[in-house]
């Protein structure tokens, strides 16, 4: 299971974009979609290069008006192992 | 569910860049006129096609045919696609290899390529598609996951190969595919005049799921394996393309737009074409892709059945192809009034051989082969 140690990417089918006519990011890949809310986006969108899982909880705790870090940090795990079981993410255990 | 008033917003659009096609599978989902839709729209009326279709809201694009590496603009209309936005997945039979193209396929922008494998049995490849290609399909699997592109490998079931469901896994496992479509035929058009040949028994799609399951539970979290069942064994009709022309949109060779691939088999209906309209005009108010939106079309037993906002009421091509009438009850249902029709067609497949033999049926092969 993904832990704060491990490294993390999106994997190469998987392509995040924008989608105009929500408004809202779309995680695509091989005949199927994601619509992604904006807090998932934003970890998606640091997952489009290998980062570590702390790096990203880091970098969103940092934002102004943040959550409490112990939230961020249970819903950045759990976007995250729910992208894995997709097979959209792919993960370097530490 | 009330009636859709305005069109909904399409996803996906099935660009069938032509018909031609090396291979001449009896369960071909291409129309049986085939010679009709010869005359194939050029790169830039397909690049107007992707444009419109991107600015309707559609993420995802399906590159079939026939066969879309026959088209020696392919790489153009790949980039033209990319530079839309739109993810690109190839829907291909692999032939003619070349390992080299698919690498320009790649740099224009393909996203996913899709696999056909017809059978592991050479003599049943040729039954059904009229030859045998597997070691190629293999180099071009190769070459699919050299370029790091990912593969999902299709197979087509029915009564000739369903018993190879542990085959086709080991193939799938040793080519790195991703995914694992195990989609048995749906008796429509081609496979639907080849339907007393193709239906497999009962005993033999339990035994293939049974296959099917087992390898998913093995290879959870490293390859995705999906199996069909034909409609004809579910108790209910399939959510056929989820909907008549609500997420799906399918533009012929010629241009045609239509809600799924089969529907140019329903007399009554005109079709429009992107030669004379723009695909944006014609999804939105073409009284074809109207006329079985939404549930107010639907008879009894449908139009009261709770089912009817995750089934859509089946499929209107079969329900045409059966019955005679597009606006019935998808006979798939087991509470259709002509489910008997369905019925029918699974006692033959029953009391028939239960594995291609020496003596199997031959079909009717899928011919159309013009110079390009």
């Amino acid at each position: 299971m993904i832990g704060l140690g491990a490294r993390v990417r999106l994997a190469p089918k998987a392509r995040l974009r924008y989608d105009e006519r929500t408004g809202k990011h779309v995680l695509l890949y091989p005949e199927r979609g994601l619509e992604l809310s904006d807090s998932a986006a934003r970890i998606a969108g640091l997952c489009t290069e290998e980062r570590l899982v702390s790096g990203i909880v880091d970098a969103l705790s940092g934002e102004a008006a943040g959550a409490p870090r112990a939230t961020i940090e249970a819903d950045v795990l759990a976007f995250l192992r729910q992208l894995e079981e997709r097979g959209l993410l792919l993960v370097t255990h530490a | 569910m009330s009636a859709e008033t305005e069109a909904p917003r399409p996803y996906t659009l099935v660009a069938e860049l032509t018909y031609r096609c090396p291979l001449g599978c009896g369960y071909c989902s291409n129309p049986l006129e085939l010679a009709r839709h010869a005359d194939e729209l050029d790169t830039s009326a397909w690049a107007q096609v992707f444009a419109d279709a991107a600015a309707l809201g559609v993420l995802q694009v399906n590159l079939t045919g026939g066969e879309p590496l026959v088209r020696p603009d392919l790489e153009a209309l790949v980039a033209a696609a990319h530079g839309r936005g739109l993810y690109l997945n190839l829907i291909t039979s692999g032939i003619p290899v070349d390992a080299a193209r698919l690498g320009r396929l790649k740099a224009a922008g393909l996203d996913s390529v899709q696999l056909s494998i017809q059978d592991t049995d050479p003599r049943g490849a040729a039954w059904i598609a009229g030859r045998d290609d597997l070691e190629a399909k293999l180099e071009v699997a190769a070459a699919v996951r050299a370029l790091a592109l990912p593969l999902t490998l299709n197979v087509v079931l029915h009564r000739g190969n369903i018993a190879r469901v542990a085959e086709f896994v080991a193939l799938a496992e040793r080519c790195g595919a991703e995914r694992l479509e195990l989609a048995n035929t749906q008796y429509l058009g081609w496979a639907l005049a080849n339907r007393d040949a193709l239906l497999p028994s009962r005993a033999a799609i339990d035994g293939a799921r049974a296959e099917a399951a087992a390898a998913r539970a093995r290879l959870r979290g490293k390859m995705e394996i999906l199996f069909v069942r034909p409609d004809y064994y579910a108790d209910r009709p399939r959510a056929c393309m989820d909907g008549w022309a609500r997420r799906y949109l399918v533009v012929t060779p010629d241009g045609l737009v239509l809600p799924c691939q089969q529907a140019l088999s329903i007399a009554g209906l005109t079709f429009e074409t992107v030669r004379a309209r723009p695909l944006a005009a014609i999804w939105t108010d073409s009284p074809a892709l109207a006329a079985y939106r939404g549930d107010a079309w639907m008879p009894e037993p449908c139009r009261t059945c709770d089912e009817r906002g995750a089934d859509f009421g089946g499929c209107r091509c079969q329900a045409f192809a059966l019955t005679g009438d597009a606006g019935a009850t998808d006979p798939a249902c087991g509470l259709a009034p002509r489910h008997a029709l369905v019925r029918e067609a699974r006692a033959r497949a029953d009391a028939a051989p239960a594995a291609l033999s020496d003596g199997a049926p031959p079909i009717r092969l899928r011919r159309f082969r013009p110079v390009a």
